[in-house]
């Protein structure tokens, strides 16, 4: 079985994204906001962007907080469109969001503005461009909070500067399942970069899906944090590939054999919880990175590990559902999907 | 229960602040506890002794009145009250919830934030982008100042003529300068 080039291999990284934190000078922030001043600021915002005629934001959609029902807001949280805090803010507050799903602009987080880029695969410099795009057009009418010290002024001290959180989601199986990802969180920390696992609580890292991040934004340029972080994901994706042939070429048929269970189960259980599914997703997906599994492409796979989260899983069903109803579902939306093409 | 911070030790540190009609309530460990003090948030304290209470609540030793000590205690709490102008919240606030209300506190409490956010961020000068109309002003600036020594230069050697048209060039980037800064 043979490997894909993985250094430029997007199976290993999933994502890239860059968060760009934005106040404006002459509102209070958000928490010491009142509503009218929230609404001005959503207001505002939607005028500037409504009328930027800018390619990328055509039929964008307009999201109130107030308007949408709590399933709808957590499957926007699943879908990484907006941060668990925005969802639970009581404050007025608003998020526009691209047709593609490429930006998302929330309004009224912690921040007045956090502007988010989002692009497949290792994209980190392409994601500034467009997040500094928006950013730059939202500028010129506006006042942001600014001084030549401190960078960009936000509510907390740990995103001022830059006010630039650049982040990689990376898939390590073989990493984790060696016990190598300690060594790789240790080393991060010593380099200032935060891991952590996307899904499952704390460490635990269901589904081997990671995030790193950058923790300092005051001090370097734009360029400096998304090269860092992006020669940091370069030689994760160099150690997971490296670990992934080793184990391969140690038992290919133990290997194989591992895979292609998880792929049986996947796609024939008929109750399937979400953490069940997550590990079976993830050893399926590294067979088809691995090129092990052919009959299963890697968007579609992608594609699942979203749908079957809980509040898209109650979506996509269409109607309220009991927890073990709700297993039933999933396993009967894998067996649906996973063919399609 | 667990410390909110580490999730290891167990949390004996429990308190509630209300900021601007909004409960925050922490619930941690005294290690995390000792490592926040470090960086100046304060917690109330859990010592026994009345007089060590009292202390803690108002910020100075009763029985020592005159001394440096009670000075520098005495210095400590006007500066813990000092209040940003622009949103009203007070240095005390901002040490305990580490965040703050408004831009102009970034100015308001700069005396304890500086040595804070060396300790975050590891550095307290920016180095990245700068928004258009601030770049622009820092230009604008610079040709002021370039302008203002070519006009005194103009004076030295009394030609006249020059400096009243560098004085009207000077003249017309302030206004512009002016006008600018009212850009919403």
């Amino acid at each position: 079985m043979m490997m894909g080039e993985t250094a430029k291999n997007s199976g290993i990284v999933m994502s890239s994204r860059i968060r760009l934190a934005r106040n404006l000078n002459e509102y209070p922030f958000p928490l010491r906001m009142n509503n009218v001043q929230a609404g001005e600021i959503i207001n505002k915002m939607k005028k500037i962007i409504s009328e930027s005629g800018m390619e990328e934001l055509q039929n964008f959609l307009f999201v109130h907080m107030q308007d949408l029902g709590d399933i709808d807001k957590q499957v926007l949280v699943e879908k990484h469109l907006i941060s668990p805090d925005l969802a639970a803010n009581k404050k007025d507050s608003a998020a526009i969001i691209s047709r593609d799903e490429k930006i998302s602009i929330m309004i009224n987080e912690e921040d007045h503005l956090r502007i988010q880029a989002i692009y497949q695969g290792m994209k980190l410099a392409d994601a500034l461009n467009l997040g500094n795009k928006i950013d730059d057009l939202i500028a010129k009418k506006s006042n942001y909070a600014f001084s030549s010290n401190y960078g960009y002024l936000t509510f907390c001290p740990t995103n001022i500067g830059t006010g630039l959180r650049a982040s990689v989601m990376m898939h390590l199986p073989a990493l984790v399942m060696t016990g190598y990802i300690k060594k790789i969180l240790e080393v991060c920390n010593k380099l200032n970069m935060a891991v952590r696992g996307i899904y499952g609580e704390h460490s635990s890292a269901l589904g081997n899906m990671f995030q790193v991040s950058n923790q300092v934004t005051l001090g370097q340029t734009e360029e400096e944090i998304v090269t860092g972080i992006t020669n940091a994901a370069m030689q994760i994706i160099e150690q997971e590939a490296a670990v992934r042939n080793e184990l391969y070429n140690q038992n290919a048929v133990a290997f194989e054999d591992k895979i292609w269970r998880s792929f049986g189960l996947l796609t024939n259980a008929r109750v399937l919880t979400t953490d069940e599914s997550l590990n079976l997703i993830s050893d399926v997906r590294l067979g088809i990175d691995m090129g092990i599994i052919k009959d299963v492409k890697m968007e579609k796979i992608d594609q699942i590990m979203l749908l079957i989260q809980p509040a898209s899983l109650q979506k996509f069903v269409g109607r309220q559902i009991s927890p073990i109803e709700r297993d039933v579902k999933r396993a009967e939306l894998i067996r649906q999907k996973i063919f399609e093409s | 229960m667990l410390c909110e911070l580490c999730h290891m030790r167990p949390a004996t540190v429990h308190f509630t602040n209300i900021v601007n009609n909004q409960k925050v309530e922490m619930h941690i460990c005294e290690q995390c506890a000792n490592e926040k003090a470090q960086f100046g948030f304060v917690f109330p304290s859990f010592s026994t002794s009345l007089n060590g209470l009292i202390t803690e609540l108002l910020g100075f030793d009763i029985d020592s009145g005159n001394s440096p000590k009670f000075q520098n205690q005495y210095l400590e709490t006007l500066t813990r009250r000092k209040q940003c102008e622009k949103c009203g919240m007070t240095m005390e606030e901002f040490l305990k919830v580490g965040k703050v209300g408004c831009s102009n506190c970034y100015t308001a409490f700069e005396e304890k934030l500086n040595p804070l956010i060396r300790r975050l961020q590891g550095s307290v000068k920016h180095n990245g982008k700068v928004p258009d109309n601030v770049a622009r002003k820092a230009s604008v600036n610079k040709k002021i100042e370039e302008l203002k020594e070519l006009l005194n230069k103009a004076i030295e050697r009394e030609e006249y003529e020059k400096a009243a048209e560098l004085r009207d060039q000077i003249k017309s980037l302030e206004v512009s300068l002016n006008d600018d800064g009212g850009n919403g």
